[in-house]
């Protein structure tokens, strides 16, 4: 920047995450494309800024590096972050790959600018954002042919003032929401022709609503987002050479959510379980309330597997013998991959024993013991 | 499907020796994905990395627990970390050290393994000895190039040039010829051994 390489530029220094989305929301509002990243207590502390930038409708595109919350601090991967802002207007798409994060990004843009919504790219922090794999990457020359100049639908211009970011009242607040649904409506058709635009103009199948693996005859179906799916993939590889018919639905888009092409991919199993990376406490799976409405009124088996939480392996052996047991209909509406209860249940026991039984978190980890210490 | 797992300390290199295996890989037109265990990036505490190589795309994300090779940069941890979970019966294992495995007290360990897949080399000191610094990450990966036949050291030294800053690559190729080298007589002298 300063050898003016990047022209016109200016280099602010945000103070914290807060001010990087509030950024982000006037270099928009200016007519600049505006990007930002952030993940985990970074993200909720933008939060008010990131609700504001759906209700103005600004195309801003974000990077989540999906992490877990504290407390207990932990800074390793799960969805809870990107799950908590499920409903913050934002569309959110989640990558498999890092090529799909790359190409992702470049659909997310031109998706935002189109409708006037910002997208978030959702991609797992560590599994994905610190390993190296092979990505191909596009000229600079095709990205822009794929992507025109930024056109933006509303603009702050001192020639031309204008103000954005009115107060409204009861009189009108529900239609300005109802605008934000229809545009991510709009974006259940726009999505899939944006990657097939894609797929033309690049070669490569990434993003859509939502993609299939081998569920054409599945009678259990393992739904699921981000990084995971390829080790299901490998697991469902696994069964299918033994002659069980199980596949697995990615879901690429989280919001909007793809109500029908879930209902399509799945209307003819027998089984579904949703395998998620965040936990609602209180209720249990975030990804499964959406799903279920998607299979109203059918006849299937559905339940939840709580797997990966605050970076927890979630390994192929595992998941071989959760897709077994949910194959066998035995598998319990909640349950949690490679949890052990055996902790859970002495901290009940201190519990029912005192009042003053302490934190959770530190007398589990003395349970723990030398464990905690190990790398592996 | 090859899995690596690496094994030392932080501030030693050893997410970096992973990176540069995948790159040499990825060099000889394979697939390959390259991670590190997560959250103990600090100079000293034990540090693993974790390298897969394929002829498909890879799609597993979950560590590496039954490697088909073991590289430990640091011995120290031998009898501190269980660095030898899971590594395949007849899986390679090459060690940074000057010493034997019967000095290292893994005499028992290696005696029902076959010989030609374990071995020590002392990339630590070949490393010194080029760069001034005893970081043995590129020395080792040629190590277990030679070892393994998996890579060829050109595709090593190609993967060094390519991850590590200018000024120390150099001095690393050399490292790496040298312990690439060793590991070549190491493995001619116990092919000429007589058995049993």
């Amino acid at each position: 920047m300063k050898l003016g390489e990047l022209s016109p530029c200016e280099f602010v220094n945000v103070e914290s995450e807060f001010a990087a989305m509030s950024v982000a929301i006037g270099a928009s509002a200016a007519g600049a494309r505006a990007y930002t990243a952030t993940a985990s207590q970074g993200l909720l502390f933008m939060v008010e800024a990131v609700y504001n930038a759906a209700g103005l409708g600004l195309p801003i595109v974000m990077t989540v590096a999906n992490r877990a919350i504290g407390a207990p601090i932990n800074i390793w991967n799960d969805h809870s972050d990107a799950m908590s802002q499920r409903d913050s207007g934002w569309i959110q798409l989640y990558a498999e790959t890092n090529q799909e994060a790359l190409d992702l990004h470049i659909q997310a843009f031109r998706l935002a600018e189109e409708l006037s919504t910002p997208v978030m790219v959702c991609m797992d922090g560590f599994i994905l954002t610190h390993a190296y794999e092979e990505v191909e990457m596009p000229a600079q020359a095709d990205v822009d042919a794929f992507l025109p100049a930024f056109e933006p639908r509303q603009v702050l211009d001192p020639d031309e003032p204008v103000t954005i970011g009115a107060m409204v009242g009861p009189e009108a607040f529900t239609e300005v929401k109802i605008l934000q649904h229809y545009k991510q409506m709009l974006a259940l058709d726009r999505i899939p022709e944006i990657a097939a635009d894609f797929q033309r103009a690049f070669g490569r199948d990434s993003g859509g609503l939502v993609r299939p693996y081998r569920t054409e005859d599945a009678e259990t179906i393992v739904v699921a987002l981000g990084s995971v799916l390829g080790t299901i993939e490998e697991a469902v590889d696994e069964l299918r050479e033994e002659g069980v018919r199980i596949g697995a639905l990615a879901l690429t888009s989280f919001r909007p959510f793809p109500l029908d092409a879930v209902r399509a991919a799945l209307e003819h199993a027998t089984n579904v379980v949703v395998l998620e990376k965040a936990l609602a406490v209180g209720i249990g799976g975030i990804v499964t309330s959406n799903v279920r409405l998607a299979l109203s009124g059918l006849p299937i088996h559905g339940s939840t597997v709580i797997a990966g939480l605050g970076g927890r392996p979630i390994t192929q052996r595992s998941l071989r013998d959760l897709f077994l047991r949910a194959h066998a209909g035995e598998l319990e509406s909640l349950s949690f991959l490679d949890a052990d209860w055996g902790l859970v249940e002495r901290e009940l026991q201190r519990m029912s024993q005192m009042q003053r039984s302490g934190p959770h978190a530190e007398n589990i980890l003395r349970d723990v013991g030398a464990v905690a210490h190990k790398a592996v | 499907m090859f899995e690596v797992r690496i094994h030392g300390r932080g501030g030693q290199g050893v997410v970096t020796a992973a990176e540069m295996l995948s790159l040499a890989a990825f060099d000889e037109g394979r697939h390959a994905q390259a991670f590190p265990s997560f959250g103990s990036e600090r100079n000293g505490a034990p540090v693993v990395s974790f390298c897969r190589i394929d002829d498909r795309p890879i799609r597993s994300r979950e560590p590496v627990a039954e490697p088909d090779a073991l590289l430990i940069q640091d011995p120290t941890l031998l009898h501190q970390v269980d660095v030898f979970a899971g590594l395949k019966p007849d899986g390679y294992l090459l060690v940074n050290t000057a010493r034997s495995f019967a000095e290292l007290g893994l005499g028992d360990f290696v005696a029902g393994r076959p010989a030609q897949r374990l071995l020590t080399v002392p990339a630590s000191d070949l490393a010194r000895e080029h760069t001034g610094r005893p970081v043995a990450n590129a020395a080792l990966l040629a190590g277990f190039a030679a070892l393994s036949g998996l890579l060829s050291l050109a595709s090593v030294e190609l993967a060094i040039r390519e991850k590590l800053p200018a000024r120390v690559a150099e001095g690393n190729v050399l490292a790496a010829r040298d312990a690439h080298a060793w590991v070549v007589d190491e493995m001619r002298e116990l092919a000429d051994a007589p058995t049993g």
